[in-house]
């Protein structure tokens, strides 16, 4: 390991790259389309190269930078990643130049059903860069501090770019967006605020002796049993909202709607992931014994999301809606998996996060392509469009396959293991959350069938196939769903090592649950 | 002691009275600058009128720069911590701080007050609106200088009023403060009724809170002996005297100091009169104003009341509370933008009591930078105000800012990021001055008002975002406003950024500061 700042590099690249991008006049659209590109391909090089020195037996982080920011707050700027936040970063890196590639012509004809004036395409992707720049460093980061400052700063670009080149009813969904999220991270802030004064308390009093959002040493305290469940509780409301979860989830639907597809793939592939991300990290590690007093409350909402956003997906008349609607369903997998604290279950949680990243984000690319075409997401717009553009249709049904976990490719994989990882413990909660993968075939296969199948609609007579750039933009994805579908291990041996220790963190004061097997013993913990 | 001791020892010598020993250089500050504004006064009666403007705006820059100059040399020479002018004046490291930042945001509205493009006062105040004489002044292009006086004064009674050691010197401050403002408030060039309506129900509900704070000065007198805030403190820790003067004293004086914070139940002038008053006016309040009113709390709060904590504390809870709800909340329903930033600056008066509450070195020195990020905030966002421009003066009504985003995509960018400053979105200054209040709040244990402060954060997320939702996501007008921007103005505003920026990202040198400043606390 060298000593060379990848993170900090990463973080910088693409915002260096949105900063040039106002530079270049705004006329030069190729240009700025070309430039930007060109940004994130060279930080997805730059992450694959720094990804290939990564140890998965070495040290929990790696590539870690640390340096003071705020010294008064006793906050450092602090990257570093462990397999779960390398394996998401990667998974971000990937997302951005392929969401560029499909979304060419988006920002200047806009991801909704009506065509309002035409939108900067500077501005867009600008706005594409720098949200790039915070999601790798809202990974990266070590510091709690630094953590909540790119949650939130996450926001802005997105709110724009869903306010400014959304369909009709943007601002009202990008409104809900940006006021469901900063609701939940105000509640976080005051959790992180309260981390401090408990950190400064001596040692004898389950402190640190002096303040510090140094995650590392944060999950060294002991704090109060009372304290950590107000503390667990404002963690876990800003993540239920980010991920989201049922009650909490409203504006992941609207927000869906009026998005562009393009910007939809990194909300719902790789934004949503940070809700999850966090449970996993902050809200298990931090506050281990909250965790386990909170895990039941948290299993129903999450077996209630499965089924609840499944139930809903098949009602959906809107693709990007039933899209979002889905990946509620899936959250709950992960969220089930991450809370059922065992070693099989958050290995599949976190494998899903990444699989559920490239299946949905193929699924809006997709449907992305349809609305350039027929300039809707209606399903009933549609009907018989793969005998008018067969290669689109292919790709539509090998992601919708993986949608619905179909053996072989990703998602099974990630399902099964979060599956059965529950089952060993929980067993109520997996049979109930079974329903979902039935229900999930109707809503796919039901999908495909009125728009793919069936007779063709005069719409989609004359419907253009992929074109070049549109096949080169999906392939990726495709090829990264069918590989890890039957060569999961690279993925899990990287991530392995990281759940090992959040489940050493958590057990740490509850020894000897058995963590495979003995399954009827423990079927009945709380 | 007492100045009955005093009077009679004065009288015992026969009528010798001492000379008073006066520390010229620890007061320059403040003597250069109510210095320049009586030359300003001069130089309105003696120099020809189309000679004026050129020689006041330099007057007043050289006054401020030349203040500030001072009062940074005097905190960087020898960090005092003592009492000047016979215990009148308290010179120590909050009160530097304080003054240093009144007078820096001076500095950055009075390049607001001197822009001339578009002309933000009445040629001649006194003319009635819609008179001929007004339409002679108009004619003859006379430009109203007045204001540069006025306004030096207003300053020199803003740096005076923190350092005021005792209650009496603090309400003749307070007075040389609001005098001037009120007859700012009545300059506006357009919409004149508005304004002078703004200034009579400045002036009313202010001589009313002054009433109040003059009473609570008797009643303290009358309990303690003396005006001065050490010896209150003094007397309190005594446990002697009448406890009902002591409380009804300081309940009162509380409701005077509240008022010019701007505190829910005491806030009612605010939205009228920001509204109301020329907007560079209004800058110059919501930040100067702002900051002298809190620095005067500050000092009142933690040097004569520290030790009574336990009475005002939940009191102040209760203000707090109300202050920050319901600025949030009623911001909510407001449709003009220079009424939103009211109520806006209102829901931050209750964030910044946060630090009042918490009486501890980390609430002060929070308090301290809080008061400087909000301060260069808002200047800059009243700045960006004043160049938005329809026919009849500035824009002001909300859904006349419609799609400025796309007309001019840089003002309403700016705009956009001073909003978002104040809604406290990280890596601006207003997330920091948040996060160090709110935390000086938690080590203190006022956990659930931080809370609430959250909450409100949120609702108040909800208007900032809202104007955000006008400028960029809806359509333009085809007849919308059109930006003028001076270069005074486009200056201000370049600074605000600057400031919301460099206090947003690298806070600590600053943080450094204000700690700094604090670690001897305010001087008894």
């Amino acid at each position: 390991m060298s000593d060379f700042p990848w993170l900090s590099v990463l973080i910088g690249l693409p915002l260096a790259g949105a900063l040039l991008l106002i530079a270049i006049p705004r006329e030069r659209e190729t240009l700025v389309k070309q430039f930007a590109l060109g940004v994130s391909v060279a930080v997805a090089a730059l992450t694959g190269v720094m990804a290939a020195g990564f140890d998965a037996g070495g040290p929990r982080f790696q590539f870690e930078e640390k340096y003071w920011w705020i010294k008064e707050f006793g906050v450092h700027w602090a990257l570093g990643v462990d397999g779960v936040a390398l394996t998401l970063i990667l998974l971000s890196v990937i997302l951005v130049p392929l969401v560029m590639l499909a979304s060419w012509g988006e920002a200047d004809r806009s991801g909704g059903t009506d065509v309002p004036a035409k939108r900067s395409v500077k501005t867009y992707f600008a706005l594409l860069l720098s949200l790039e720049a915070a999601m790798i460093g809202v990974f990266a980061a070590t510091d709690v501090f630094l953590f909540y400052v790119f949650f939130e700063a996450m926001l802005i670009p997105v709110y724009f770019i869903i306010g400014s080149y959304g369909g009709a009813q943007r601002s009202y969904a990008a409104v809900k967006f940006l006021l469901y999220s900063l609701f939940g991270g105000l509640l976080m802030l005051v959790a992180v605020i309260w981390l401090y004064p408990l950190s400064a308390k001596s040692v004898d009093a389950g402190g640190l002796g002096r303040g510090t959002f140094m995650f590392d040493e944060l999950s060294k305290m002991n704090i109060d049993p009372t304290t950590a469940k107000w503390l667990f509780l404002g963690f876990f409301i800003a993540f239920a909202i980010k991920a989201p979860m049922v009650p909490v989830h409203t504006w992941l639907p609207d927000a869906a709607q009026q998005s562009p597809a393009g910007a939809l793939v990194l909300i719902v592939g790789v934004l949503d992931k940070v809700g999850t991300y966090g449970m996993l990290r902050f809200c298990l590690e931090l506050f281990p014994g909250a965790a386990k007093w909170a895990t039941p409350v948290v299993l129903g909402f999450a077996v209630l999301s499965i089924i609840y956003g499944a139930v809903l997906a098949i009602g959906q008349v809107d693709m990007k809606r039933l899209i979002a609607y889905t990946s509620i369903s899936h959250f709950g997998f992960i969220v089930l998996g991450i809370f059922a604290m065992t070693s099989q279950a958050q290995s599949g949680a976190a494998l899903y996060m990444v699989n559920h990243g490239f299946s949905t984000g193929a699924l809006f690319l997709i449907v992305g392509f349809l609305i350039v075409r027929r300039r809707s997401a209606r399903i009933s717009d549609f009907g018989g469009v793969q005998k008018a553009a067969p290669v689109l249709a292919g790709t539509f049904l090998i992601a919708g396959l993986s949608g619905l976990s179909l053996p072989g490719l990703s998602p099974f994989v990630s399902e099964f293991l979060v599956v059965v990882g529950t089952f060993s413990r929980y067993r109520w909660a997996a049979v109930a959350s079974i329903i979902a993968i039935v229900l999930a075939a109707i809503y796919i296969l039901w999908m495909y069938q009125r728009t793919m199948g069936g007779p063709k609609v005069p719409a989609v007579e004359g419907m253009k196939d992929l074109s070049a750039r549109e096949k080169w933009a999906i392939a990726p994805i495709i090829a990264i769903i069918v590989a890890m579908g039957f060569f999961p291990q690279p993925v899990l041996h990287v991530i392995n090592p990281s759940v090992g220790h959040t489940l050493a963190r958590v057990d740490q004061r509850d020894p000897a649950p058995a963590i495979t097997g003995n399954v009827a013993e423990n079927g009945a913990r709380p | 002691m007492s100045t009955t001791s005093q009077v009679s020892a004065v009288l015992a010598q026969g009528g010798d009275i001492p000379a008073p020993h006066i520390e010229y250089g620890q007061i320059a500050p403040l003597l250069l600058v109510l210095g320049v504004a009586v030359v300003g006064v001069l130089v309105e009666a003696f120099v020809g009128r189309n000679a004026r403007y050129y020689a006041q705006v330099p007057l007043a820059f050289l006054g401020l720069a030349g203040a500030f100059g001072w009062t940074v040399a005097l905190a960087w020479r020898d960090n005092p911590h003592h009492v000047a002018a016979e215990g009148a004046l308290g010179v120590d490291g909050p009160t530097l701080f304080i003054q240093g930042t009144i007078l820096v945001l001076a500095l950055v509205s009075l390049l607001l007050i001197a822009e001339r493009a578009g002309g933000h006062f009445a040629a001649q105040a006194s003319a009635l609106p819609g008179s001929e004489a007004e339409q002679r002044t108009a004619e003859a292009g006379i430009t109203q200088t007045e204001v540069f006086p006025l306004m030096m004064f207003a300053v020199g009674g803003m740096i005076m009023f923190p350092a005021a050691n005792d209650l009496l010197t603090m309400f003749v401050a307070l007075e040389v403060m609001s005098l001037p403002l009120y007859l700012l408030c009545g300059l506006a060039r357009r919409r004149r009724l508005l304004s002078q309506e703004a200034a009579v129900k400045y002036f009313l509900l202010g001589a009313f809170s002054s009433a109040f704070f003059l009473y609570g000065t008797a009643l303290l007198y009358g309990y303690a002996g003396s005006v001065r805030l050490s010896d209150i403190s003094a007397q309190i820790g005594r446990d002697a005297g009448s406890e009902t003067l002591l409380l009804a004293g300081v309940a009162l004086l509380s409701v005077g100091l509240l008022f010019k914070l701007g505190g829910v139940p005491f806030h009612m002038w605010k939205p009228d009169v920001y509204q109301g008053a020329p907007t560079p006016i209004t800058a110059l309040m919501a930040s100067g104003t702002v900051v002298a009113a809190f620095g005067g709390i500050l000092r009142v709060y933690y040097v004569a009341f520290e030790t009574l904590r336990w009475d005002w504390r939940p009191v102040l809870w209760g203000v707090a509370i109300l202050t920050m709800v319901a600025g949030s909340l009623i911001a909510i329903t407001q449709t003009d933008i220079k009424r939103l930033l009211a109520y806006s600056s209102i829901a931050h008066a209750g964030f910044l009591l946060l630090g009042v509450i918490a009486s501890s070195p980390h609430g002060l020195s929070s308090s301290l930078f809080y008061l400087l990020a909000y301060g260069f905030t808002s200047v800059g966002a009243f700045a960006v105000i004043t160049m938005v421009r329809d026919a009849g003066g500035e824009a002001g009504h909300l859904s006349r800012w419609a799609g400025l985003g796309k007309r001019s995509p840089v003002v309403a960018g700016v705009f956009a990021f001073f909003l978002l400053a104040f809604a406290g979105i990280p890596l601006t200054s207003g997330f920091t001055g948040k996060f160090a209040v709110f935390k000086a709040a938690v080590e203190e244990g006022a956990t659930p008002l931080v809370i609430i402060a959250v909450i409100s954060s949120a609702i108040a997320a909800f208007f900032y975002v809202r104007v955000i939702v006008v400028m960029f996501f809806s359509e333009p007008d085809a007849d919308g406003p059109v930006v003028v921007a001076g270069p005074a103005t486009a200056v201000a505003v370049a600074l605000g950024v600057a400031a919301t920026v460099v206090l947003g990202v690298i806070p600590q040198p600053v943080l450094d500061l204000a700690g700094q400043a604090t670690t001897h606390m305010f001087v008894r």
